[in-house]
Formats: structure tokens, sequence, C-alpha cells
């Protein structure tokens, strides 16, 4: 039977009962408001469910008793007739839920006359709270209300010709017994009341023309509570369930810690009890992780119904098969794939399956076929949604995803089938020709994935053009505990969640398999494949250790990349708690455990280590950020070096700045002339101290040595304190003398961002410091810059940034001629990717823009200097050349500026 | 100036002020019994790279994990570390609960439990460090030494950078 239909039982069949109880209450106190709340209240909930799973017959008749039942709560004089009606309107919703419950459908017959009934009961109700309300109020006011009540025997006059027989229109009672004459007449005729009390208890079952009486089951009780569910069910409160999932939790760190213990001593006693614990806390554990779980066809159990009405609205056939739906998920992880579940099937439904006269044209069945399958897969549930439809597109995806930009065509040019068939999970892209009501709003698969990512889970797609696509998801059952992969990196133990591990590569310094830099960014070559590295020590801000360690291969999604640790430990089951609300804003960590010896461990976040992962990020970063619509506010992050000086808030300066740090001995210093200088490389350097640093009169001196094209200063701060990368996210707070820029949180911790412009002499400051974006009051010159390179992009932009300019930057000619305009300052054109056609496009650029032309190269050969040259380029540089590069910016921005 | 003191104060006002006396260099420090619902010593404590610096790292306190918090680097003082007589280094640690998580406060040494009458808390005087002045509900007398009180809220109630 549908899952839903049997939790609708299951819960109404409880109400049901308690009602039962204050029903007998309800004949002696007809008028107990609280009696009427839980009845209505009742009646209520079965009238909201029978129209959400379709039960019409329930819901009409709900319905009518709920504005009954509604009057008299709002203080019309409960009668004898309406506690009868009432009473059969209990017993009638019974007799249909029994027999739902044994057949899985609502019987067929009408209740007409019982809510013909019960609508007059609520029309005299309502008269009686209107006249009530209305009471002494005057002539109209009661003609009004007679009017009314006029109006309710034409009521009642229609209700006559659909009764068994004529009767006094005026007389509700007597229409009441006339239906019942067969219980009426064999009662002793008393009064009245007495009669409808007589006739109440036996309830009005085999009347109105219903269909053979069901077989229903012994014992002959017509609550479905007890007729039906196969074993009896208790409601416990979630937050019990959790509370007894918290302590079983420890109830297994303890148990690991005593084996641990147990483990280090021979022969013990305790051996034996110990292996008993262990048994046994196992099998609790298992058992109170049953209670959390949930077949998954709970999760589906909308999606037959959402297909058939989709296959009405799109005119197409579908078929939807459900396969595994008692596949057992913890029901927090269930509450969450439903939405993303629900929407792949409507991707499906829409964009896949073809109408069916395209299908029977390929020679396909007219039928579509959607097809969702779940099943237990070491230790994880996958769930597959497969269809028969035409494939994805992929050569309007590509198409989409280079006008989007999401990657450029020589990426694209390197892309497998299967990886274009991915892009579908890129933020924005949807592929839907139009938008329809159904799916394709431009939120698509990507939350989706995004969904999946939340609970540590992988998507992956599969397609073939013409024979249909299969998205397959791994979710882990459950988020409580987790299999981790314990491994070591600077002397703390942390944890990798397992369902991310792909596999583990030994890296040793001169052997095959060994760390490799390009420029500065760490690689691993791995079959014929470069793997992005993040250093995990890095990542945790602890000095780097050696090169030598494992690589733990590590996927999200299609991100692969790797972390290097120093040494790898065991898989374990661990449990996972959450960090603390003081901890829960660092990215790095998904929450901790305690191990086996009593450690605590904190379990790393992959998502969140991913992002120390350079272009591949980054791309989707500016994805995203492109979408905001203004590329302005691109949330970069930036390498900030972090030093003291002077007061106890640690200062910073973007490393992009600096040129060098040096630790010099304090008798080097030369002083003269209320000057200090230093003799560095050949030069004399002055020597300046930051903020409320003291300059060392014995011992090392830490300085940050920055260069400005020509001019080279030290500067002099107390302690140099590490190296971070942030999302730069500036208070702008000028100090008083001009020195800080404002302050920001890196590293967690309030940090002053210090102005270099300030030390530097004046005229040299141009290209010195980002400050001047917030310290001059006109708007800087823009620069733009066409770098194909995602990788590349994103290095170059902090320095271009820095160097104080507005910053446009894109990765392709098209691009560059969209946004190139006249307040440019600077237009930096990449020579590599594909020199003729940028060089074709300079004398477009010309005409828009007389900003000055640079070229940027990864190698400067003169043939190309000459090239260039003929073309109009201005200049070309290095694209490593940074000083170079920052100079001739400098250079040609005075130069712009005296023209102007 | 009874609006200076915290809830804490106000409800045990009645009869006594009772306190967890702590050390934090030559200062001493009085913690509202009521809050305090464990002292101990550890050996461990886990380090959170990039964490807060107030955050010494997290404890594991009879299975449960609590977060450690320096009561010097609170109050704006350098962290000191403490060995115990094998050298080993040692975490003096007060357990609080503050809203359902649960914090250790480490601090230099753990004195005695002192009962104070409520006339005796004076408001804190007006030129001490604003950082103090946010986490203190007033200063006691004693004989020898001056006693200030905190405000345990207060105290775990530091500014957290917004989730990333």
């Amino acid at each position: 039977m549908d899952e839903l239909l049997q939790e609708f039982l299951t819960e109404t069949g409880e109400n049901l009962e308690t009602v039962d109880r204050e029903l007998v209450r309800f004949e002696r106190e007809p008028n107990n408001r609280d009696i009427l709340h839980s009845i209505f209240r009742l009646v209520h909930t079965i009238k909201g469910t029978c129209g959400f799973i379709g039960l019409p017959r329930l819901e009409a008749l709900t319905h009518a008793a709920e504005s009954v039942i509604g009057r008299f709560r709002d203080g019309a004089n409960v009668n004898a007739i309406a506690v009868t009606a009432i009473l059969e309107t209990m017993d009638r919703i019974k007799d249909i839920l029994s027999e739902l419950a044994d057949k899985g459908e609502e019987p067929v017959g009408s209740d007409e006359v019982l809510i013909g009934e019960l609508r007059t009961l609520a029309e005299l109700a309502r008269t009686e709270l209107s006249k009530a309300e209305l009471g002494g109020i005057g002539p109209a006011a009661l003609d009004a209300a007679q009017a009314e009540s006029d109006a309710i025997e034409a009521g009642f006059a229609d209700l006559e010709m659909t009764s068994v027989e004529p009767i006094s229109t005026a007389d509700a009672l007597a229409a009441y017994l006339a239906r019942h004459k067969a219980a009426v007449a064999a009662a002793d005729d008393d009064d009245g009341l007495d009669l409808c009390f007589r006739a109440a208890p036996e309830p009005a079952r085999g009347r109105d023309g219903r269909i053979e009486a069901p077989s229903r089951p012994e014992g002959a009780s017509p609550a479905p509570s007890e007729a039906k569910p196969a074993s009896p069910t208790l409601r416990v409160s979630v937050d019990t369930l959790e509370h007894l999932m918290t302590m079983v939790s420890e109830l297994v760190l303890t148990r690991n810690q005593l084996l641990d213990i147990a483990r280090r001593q021979t022969e013990t006693e305790l051996k034996t009890p110990l292996q008993r614990l262990s048994l046994i806390t196992a099998e609790l554990q298992e058992g109170v992780m049953k209670t959390r779980m949930q077949p998954i066809g709970n999760a589906w159990s909308k999606l037959p119904r959402i297909v058939r009405d989709l296959s009405g609205e799109l005119g197409k056939r579908i078929d939807l098969v459900l396969d595994g739906g008692e596949t057992e998920l913890d029901r927090q992880l269930l509450d969450l794939i439903k939405d993303p579940l629900v929407h792949m099937i409507r991707n499906c439904a829409d964009h896949a399956i073809e109408l069916p006269a395209d299908r029977l044209a390929r020679g396909k069945p007219a039928h579509g076929t959607i097809r969702l399958a779940a099943y237990h897969e070491g230790g994880a549930v996958t769930i597959q949604v497969s269809d028969d439809g035409r494939g994805l597109d992929l050569t309007r995806i590509a198409a989409k995803a280079l006008a989007q930009g999401v990657i450029n065509e020589a990426e694209l040019d390197r892309l497998s089938h299967t990886q274009i068939a991915r892009l579908i999970f890129h933020p924005g892209l949807s592929t839907a020709d139009s938008l329809t009501a159904i799916s394709g709003r431009g939120v698509g698969m990507d939350v989706v994935k995004s969904n999946v990512d939340a609970v540590g889970g992988v998507i992956d797609i599969a397609t073939s053009s013409g024979e249909g696509t299969t998205i397959t998801v791994k979710i882990p059952l459950t988020l409580a505990i987790v299999s981790a992969l314990i491994v070591v990196s600077a002397g703390q133990r942390f944890a990798i969640p397992q369902i991310v591990v792909r596999e583990l590569v030994r890296v040793t310094a001169g052997s095959d398999h060994r760390m490799e830099t390009i420029n500065g960014a760490q690689v691993l070559r791995l079959r014929g494949s470069l793997l992005p590295i993040v250093v995990l020590s890095d990542a945790m801000g602890v000095s780097p250790g050696s090169e030598d360690g494992f690589i733990v291969v590590t996927q999200i999604g299609e991100q692969r990349f790797g972390i290097l640790v120093d040494g790898v430990f065991h898989t374990e089951e661990i449990v996972v708690k959450p960090m603390s609300s003081k901890l829960r804003h660092i990215p790095l960590f998904s929450g901790n455990t305690i191990l086996g010896d009593g450690a605590v461990v904190l379990i790393i976040d992959p998502n969140g280590l991913a992002r120390f992962v350079g272009a591949a990020v980054t791309r989707q970063g500016a994805v995203e950020d492109r979408h905001d619509g203004d590329p302005e506010v691109v949330r970069e992050r930036d390498t900030l070096l972090v030093f003291r000086a002077g007061a106890a808030t640690p200062k910073a300066v973007p490393l992009s700045l600096v040129t060098r740090l040096e630790e010099v001995e304090a008798k080097d210093f030369q002083h003269g002339s209320g000057r200090t200088m230093l003799h560095y490389r050949g030069r004399l350097v002055p020597v300046q101290t930051i903020g409320g640093a003291v300059l060392r009169s014995a011992g090392l001196q830490p300085l940050i040595i920055v260069t400005n094209g020509t001019m080279t200063l030290a500067l002099a701060v107390d302690d140099i304190v590490d190296i971070v990368e942030e999302v730069l996210d500036l208070e702008v707070m000028a100090s008083d003398d001009g020195s800080v820029i404002g302050s920001a949180m890196i590293g967690g911790r309030a940090t002053d961002v210090v102005d270099l412009a300030t030390y530097l002499p004046a005229h040299l400051s141009a290209c010195g410091s980002g400050s001047r974006m917030v310290t001059d009051t006109v708007a800087r010159q823009g620069i733009l810059l066409l770098e194909p390179s995602d990788f590349l992009r994103e290095m170059l932009s902090p320095v271009l940034k820095a160097s104080g300019h507005r910053l446009a930057a894109v990765a392709s000619v098209a691009e560059a001629r969209e946004a190139v305009d006249e307040s440019m300052a600077a237009i930096l054109l990449d020579l590599d990717r594909d020199l003729q056609g940028t060089l074709a496009s300079i004398a477009a650029i010309r005409e828009r823009s007389p900003a000055v032309i640079l070229g940027l190269t990864t190698m400067p050969t003169p043939e190309l200097q000459r090239v260039a040259a003929e073309a109009g380029i201005d200049l070309v540089i290095g694209k490593f050349d940074r000083r170079t590069l920052l100079a001739a910016l400098a250079e040609h921005d005075s130069g712009w500026r005296r023209a102007a | 100036m009874s609006d200076l003191l915290s809830p804490d104060a106000i409800d045990a006002g009645i009869e006594s002020l009772d306190y967890v006396t702590v050390m934090i260099g030559e200062q001493m420090l009085g913690l509202p019994i009521r809050r305090v619902h464990d002292v101990f010593i550890t050996h461990a404590i886990t380090l959170v790279p990039t964490a807060p610096a107030e955050i010494v790292g997290l404890i594991n306190l009879r299975g449960r994990v609590v977060t450690a918090i320096c009561l010097r680097r609170r109050l704006g003082r350098p962290a000191e570390q403490r060995r115990d007589r094998q050298g080993n280094v040692e975490w003096v640690a007060i357990g609080i609960d503050h809203g359902r998580e649960s914090y250790a406060l480490i601090v230099d040494a753990v004195d005695e439990v002192m009962r104070l009458p409520p006339t005796t808390l004076e408001p804190a005087p007006a030129h001490l460090d604003p950082l103090w002045a946010t986490v203190a509900t007033g200063v006691h007398r004693l004989h020898d030494r001056l006693l200030v009180a905190l405000d345990v809220d207060a105290l775990l109630d530091f500014a957290m950078p917004a989730a990333a």
C-alpha cells in the first residue's frame, strides 16, 4: 500500500481513538468546548490530508462536519440532533477509513444525505450565532436574520428532494428520524431526544446505497488503528531519539576507550565482559540507528502523482518505475534529499522524455520511462534516476557554457563527453530552450548538487544521445556516524570523511611520486594528469612540513584534489559531534569526534578545504560572481602578511605588495640625520617603523621589504606572525595618521590593514598600495585584463587591484571587446593563448578606448615584441614580471593623468 | 547601582554571593559557583587551527567535547603555559555551561570557594580597562586584596566572525 496512505491511516487511527474517548463525554456535555475542539481538530486534520492524497468522499464529509463543529466551537448551542449527527459522522469516517485500510482505496458510496444534514445544521447554527450577535438591535437586522432562515428552509426543501421521503421542512429532527425510520420504528416512541441517542450508537452502515459491505477483519472493530497496522507503532518525539542517539554515541566512545586500554594490557579478566559489552554496544547502536531510519520510499511517495500530472500537462506519456523504495536512510538525510529528487524527476519529465510522436519516430515505445532506484552499496545509499529520453544535448551545453563564460574554448577541447555533461552541475546553466513552469528557471542541477554536497554525498551523470541519461547520487547512510580516515599533519591528527577519499599515494622527494611546483602551486603527477595539492599544514596555518608523506586523493563531485598529510593511520567509524558555536565559522572543519584513545580530533570538511585549491575553485567563484551582475564585488581571497607592530591588534598588508621578508642584525642599521638606513643588497635603503613598532637596538630585527619599481623601503615590525589567505572583508575606518585603511577579520581575529602608501614617498605611492581606492576621492581608472587562464587571471587580479585600479577581468577576446570603455586607463592582453585573434582585435579596441595597451606573455621573445608592436601594442611584458608591470602601469597612469 | 549586577548576582544576592575564585597572575577573580560544574586539570587539548586567539582548543571531558577558552587571552593578557612536576604541559580548567554548550575556562590556578555578603560587592571602578569592565559584575574588597567578580555569560559572549 502507498506509504503515505499507510501513514495517514496510522495517524488518523490514533486521533480517532482519542476522540472516541471524548465522544462518550460529548454525549453528556455536548457544549464542552474542549471536546468540541479536539473533534474539530481531528476532522480538520483528516480533511486536510484527504485533499492532499486524493480521497474525495472523506474530504466532502469532513468538510461538512468541520463547518458544523466550527460553528459550535464558536458558541452555537449544541442540541441533541447535532450530537447525533456528529456521532454519525464520526462513525461514517471510521467506516470509510477501515475500508480504506483493507482495500487501499476509498469505498464507493454517497454521503449526500448526511452531508446535507450537516449543512443544514451548520446554517441553523450560523443563524443562531448571528441572532445572538444581533440580539435586540433592531427589526431590520431581525428581518435579515429572518431572510436567512428562510433561505435555510429553502435549503431544507432541497434536502427534502434528496431524502428518502418528503417530510416537514422546518423540523430537522423529524427529517433525521425519518431517515432513520427503521431504527426509530423499532424503538419505543418516548421522545425525540431519546430516540436520537438510541439511534446514534448504531452507525449508519449499509445505508445510502453503499456497495457491498467490506469484509472487515475479525473483532469487527471499526477503528482502523486496531484493525490495520500490522505491528503497533509508538510515536516518539525526535528529540528523545536524538538524545538516545547522543547517549549511544557516548557509549560507543567509552567502549572504544575501554577496548584501547584492554588492548594494551595482556591477559586481563576484563577481556570477556569487555567483549560482551562491545557486542551489546554495537547492537544497541544499530538498534538506535534503526529508529532514525526510514524507507526512502517515504521521500518519493509524492512522485507518481507528480509524474502523472506532468504527463498530462506536457502531453507526454511517462511511466515512473520505482525500485528499492524499502532502502532505509537516516530521516535527517531523507528530508534533505526529498526536494532534489523531485527536481530531478521533473527535469526528466520536462526535458528528457520526448513527445510520443517523436519517440515513435525514433523507434522507441511511445511511453517514456523514468526509473528511480535506490540501493545500499558499501556503507552508502546510491540513488539512480534514469530515463530513456533523448539524452543530454552536449553541443548545446557546451555552447551555453561557452556563452556564459563557464569555460573557454581551449578548455572545452580538453573535456571528455562526461565532463561536458557534468557542466550541468555548474550554477546558472540551464539548457532549456524555453522556460517552462515545470523546470528550467536557471536554478537546476547546481542546486541539486549543492544539496547533495551539503550532506557529504557525491553526484555524477552519464548520458548517451538518444538513449537516455542516468544521474547517480551517492549519499552516506547517516550523518551521525561516518567512516573516516585518520591522518596526521604537523603532529596533529585529523579525520577525513572516507566518502570523498579515492586513493592514497605515498610521496617522497626524489621518487616517482613526488610533489612538483608550478609557479608556486603544488601539484602531483598522477597517471598522466596533474592533481592540485592542498598541503594540510598550510591550510591549517601551521608551518609547512616536509614534502614526504601521503597524498589523500579527494574527489568532490567533479573536482579532484590531493591533500598532503604527513601520515595516515587507519579508518575508523567516528561519531560526528557538531563544532562549538564559537568555532563554526571555520570552513575547514565540519565537526569533531573523540577517538578510541580519548583524544579529540577535528573532522575536516573537504568542501572547506577545496577552497584552498586555486584555479578549479576560483573558476566556480568567478561564474557565481558574474551572475551577481557586478564584477566589482568579487569576493576574492587575498593573501595577506600578518605581523605585529606596537599595539596588540595584529596588522596586515597584502602579500602581493611585499617584495621580501628579512631579518637583519640591529647593529647593521646606520643612523644619521634623523633617518635610519640599511645597507641592503648593495643599496642604501631607508628603514621606517610601522605603527608603534620599536626599532631594536640589539638582536635580529624583522623587516618587510617593499619595492616599488625604483624605490626600496624596509619597514621594521615587531614580529612577523603569519601569511594567511582570506576573503578580505575590509571595514574602512582610516586611522588619524592615515596609516591604517581599516580592519578586517583575518584568521578569525580583527586585524588592522596597513596602508603602505603612507610609508612610501608620495610620488611613488601610485603603485604602492591598494589603499588608493579608498583614500583617493577621485575614483581610480580602470584596467581591463584579458587572460584566458583562470589561474593566471586570479593571480594577476589581486596585484592589479592592489595597484589601486578598478579591474575588469575577462577570459575571451569577445568579452574583452564588450568590456572595454573609455574610462579604461590600461588594457592588458594575453598574447599566449590566441595571439592572432588578440592582435586582430586591437584595432577595434583602439577605436573604443584611448588606453595604453600592454601585452602579457610568459615568453617575451624579440619576435613577439616585434609582431606586437606592429599590431599596435605599446609594450610587451612578461606575465610573471610583476614589478615591471606595476611600474609600467604607474608610468602610464601618471601619464594618463597629466593628459587628463 | 544594582543595575550593574548581572542576573547571577541578583539571584544569589539574597543570602550571599558564592564564588569559585581563580587566579590570573596575581589577580584574583571570582566565578559564580552556580555556573561552575567542574574544576579539572587536563593534559590534552586538541588545538583548532585558524581558531580565534581566545580559544585554546577542544578538551574531552568525560566523553563530552568542550571548548577551552583561555581566560588570560580573553582578558587581554598574554597566555602562559603551565607545567606539572614532570614538566608536562597542563591546563587548569573550570567547566561552565553557556547556552546549550559546554566550555572550559583555562586559568592559572584555582583558589578557594568564597562566600561573601552581597553588600560587599561594589561596582567596578570607572577606570577599569573597558575589556574588563564588560565582563566584571563588580569588585569585592577582601582584607588583603581585591576580588573581581566575573559575569560568565559576558565572558563567553565574545564576538565571532560570521560563518564563512
